[in-house]
């Protein structure tokens, strides 16, 4: 549940204006903007919790929900990263820095990372799902000391279509995390696994004793990296990944993102399998 | 608070009009062959009859307070003289809620402003659109005279004299209406009316109340209908079956009183334009389409089940039990192909009630006495569609 308790007078319609710092080409279809307010006084206030999501809104065509995938600590600037798709995510990709956006956030839930602490905690991200497991995953590597074991398994279609290029060599070097890139298939000079995540992952076989699963990703990648974490013995109530649908509002009001009685963008969109096991069978 | 007044017709049309001249008041009128809100000057409503103030209306009255569209959001972007290169962009609210006095409603359309007041108004975010209509809203009702076949406010915990969600009440009795104050809000409207005390009629006035919900056949007890609706949600064939004859029209869902969904647009261009907010429906398979084309409903019968599911199962998983659903029977009178929630609604019960597997399946049970006219399982409900669509994941 988000905590906005709104005693206060803020409009949740009304979006904050935004300025495009920096805009990140990372891969042929999708790309990472930099936003920052215009606001300085909103923008001094503005606080979120991993894997809470934002409406991003060119004025004039619409709003689109995306998961803020900077860490809390960034304080520079938010980052949303955007497949173009429809309309919206056509128009955001044109673009450029200096041009102005709305933003309303923060919207939905977070990864529950305080009951993670002490645990081992494999993050799985394929595709766009990297965008949310970035964020959950920096910030979990910010406070290393406090979780046990931290792996990561990322995988794209293609060397060209894995995004955070940028990040990639922190990530493969880094001391706190163990990282495993895979692609579909066999390509030029890619030095990392070739495979399907759910094969990958089984080859991985990571531990589910004291751990947690953090996926994010396509349905179909979705389906089967769960089976697969089944199989490794992981428990429901240790499954975390993240629900799209379509939204409009993001407070829960317009009715749209239910699955059930719960609404994707108020109650989710972070839910434990456990939880969606609950909930009626509407994906 | 609870204090009675008693109005000659007169008296009540020359109040209203006085109303008028300081607010926007919203009656009912006829237009064409429908009955709707309308504002109506001091003038119009010192000349109407009050009869024509009474009439029930064909679409309910919740746009006094959620517009069927309306401006969320102005921008407005303009460039900077110094700099051309730079433009600055400002938003508002250009909402301004007028004081508005919404007068006949019925009781079951008062109790749909509390429905819809949950999710607009008590969740962890506040709807300041809404919020500030209601606030500024007065709602007069009319304690139903008489009941309509398609009535039942009373399946779902209410009554035709009910006042929840009014500030004042008023009931037609001999010689013209006794108005029950009881809000604040209803006091203030009738400050400075010239009203005789009306204490001495709540005899007739109980009377009256008494013989309209004597006239309502037997309610079936839905206390259980949220998990026995729940648990129908698997069973496809079931609302195939009674979704067959479904047009996807909306039409239920725009003329429902509390009926909560919206989809928000822009409109102009980022130099000037506006993001609006228009009622939506889930009846539409445009409501859920994502943009990589799945669709987690894409057959009428799964915006049906969720229809039906949302008001007696999903917002009462919600809400604490309540429906969202005031029994007012507009979606079964409009409906073009005669689709009745009341007859799924009890049908999906009815196969949940724990029988032996062999009887469970329900075909589209016969309604009893309480839905006399309703035709919704009409025998052309084919049962054989059921088998195709089981296969859908």
């Amino acid at each position: 549940m988000s905590e906005h308790t709104c005693g206060c007078s803020k409009n949740p319609y009304l979006p904050e204006v935004a300025t495009v710092l920096e805009v990140i080409t990372e891969s042929p279809t999708i790309k990472s903007f930099r936003v920052r307010f215009d606001n300085e006084e909103a923008w001094e206030r503005f606080t979120y919790r991993p894997g809470q999501v934002g409406q991003l809104s060119v004025f004039g065509v619409g709003e689109s929900t995306f998961v803020i995938n900077t860490p809390p600590s960034c304080r520079e600037y938010i980052q949303f990263s955007v497949m173009r798709a429809g309309e919206v995510t056509s128009a955001i990709h044109k673009l450029h820095p200096g041009d102005q956006v709305g933003v309303r956030a923060p919207l939905g839930n977070s990864f529950p990372c305080e009951q993670w602490k002490g645990k081992n905690i494999v993050f799985v991200g394929g595709g766009i799902g990297m965008a949310p497991i970035r964020t959950i995953m920096l910030h979990v590597m910010e406070h290393a000391s406090d979780y046990g074991k931290l792996s990561l398994l990322y995988g794209a279609k293609s060397p060209e279509d894995m995004a955070y290029k940028a990040d990639l060599p922190a990530w493969l070097e880094s001391d706190v995390l163990h990282t495993t890139l895979t692609i579909d298939r066999e390509a030029p000079n890619w030095p990392h696994r070739v495979g399907m995540i759910p094969t990958v992952l089984k080859e991985l076989a990571p531990s589910p004793d004291n751990s947690i699963a953090v996926l994010c990703g396509p349905p179909i990648m979705i389906k089967f990296t769960l089976a697969a974490f089944r199989e490794l013995g992981f428990k429901d109530e240790n499954i975390v990944t993240t629900l799209e649908r379509r939204m409009k509002c993001g407070i829960g009001i317009c009715g749209r993102c239910n699955l059930g009685g719960k609404y994707v963008c108020l109650d989710g969109p972070v839910f434990t399998q456990a939880q969606l096991n609950e909930l009626p069978p509407e994906m | 608070m609870s204090s009675l007044l008693f109005a000659t017709p007169a008296e009540l049309t020359a109040w209203l009009a006085g109303l008028a001249s300081g607010q926007r008041v919203l009656v009912p009128c006829q237009e064409g062959p429908s009955v709707v809100y309308r504002p109506r000057t001091a003038e119009q409503l010192s000349a109407a009859g009050v009869n024509a103030l009474l009439r029930r209306s064909t679409s309910s009255p919740k746009q006094a307070v959620l517009p069927q569209c309306e401006t969320l959001v102005a921008f407005k972007s303009v460039k900077d003289e110094q700099d051309p290169s730079k433009v600055t962009t400002t938003v508002e609210n250009p909402c301004k809620a007028e004081p508005t006095v919404l007068f006949g409603c019925r009781p079951c359309d008062a109790r749909g402003f509390v429905v819809l007041d949950r999710p607009y108004l008590h969740g962890p975010f506040k709807d300041p659109y809404y919020g500030a209509r209601r606030e500024a809203t007065t709602i007069v009702t009319q304690a139903c005279p008489s009941v309509f076949a398609t009535c039942f406010c009373h399946w779902v915990g209410s009554h035709p004299a009910d006042g929840e969600g009014s500030d004042i009440l008023f009931t037609a009795v001999e010689g013209g209406f006794v108005l029950d104050i009881l809000t604040e809000k209803g006091k203030a409207l009738v400050e400075g009316a010239a009203f005789a005390d009306g204490s001495d009629k709540a005899e007739a006035v109980a009377a009256a109340h008494k013989a309209t919900a004597e006239a309502l056949a037997p309610a079936p007890n839905l206390s259980e209908a949220a998990a026995k609706i729940a648990a129908r949600f698997t069973d496809t064939a079931f609302w195939t079956r009674e979704t067959v004859k479904c047009l996807s029209c909306g039409a239920c869902t725009y003329l429902c009183p509390t009926c909560q969904c919206f989809t928000i647009t822009d409109e102009g261009s980022q130099l000037n334009g506006r993001r609006l907010r228009s009622w939506d429906s889930c009846m539409t398979p445009l409501f859920t389409l994502e943009t990589s084309g799945h669709n987690p409903r894409p057959d009428k019968s799964q915006r049906m089940r969720n229809r039906v599911s949302h008001k007696f199962s999903f917002y009462p998983e919600r809400y604490d039990g309540f429906f969202s659903c005031v029994g007012c029977g507009r979606c079964v009178i409009s409906c073009p192909v005669s689709l009745d929630i009341r007859h799924m609604v009890t049908a999906a019960m009815e196969g949940m009630e724990g029988k032996k597997p062999a009887e469970a399946p329900a075909a589209p049970a016969e309604k009893t006495a309480e839905t006399p006219k309703a035709p919704a399982d009409a025998p052309a409900a084919p049962k054989t569609p059921a088998k195709s669509k089981s296969k859908k994941r």
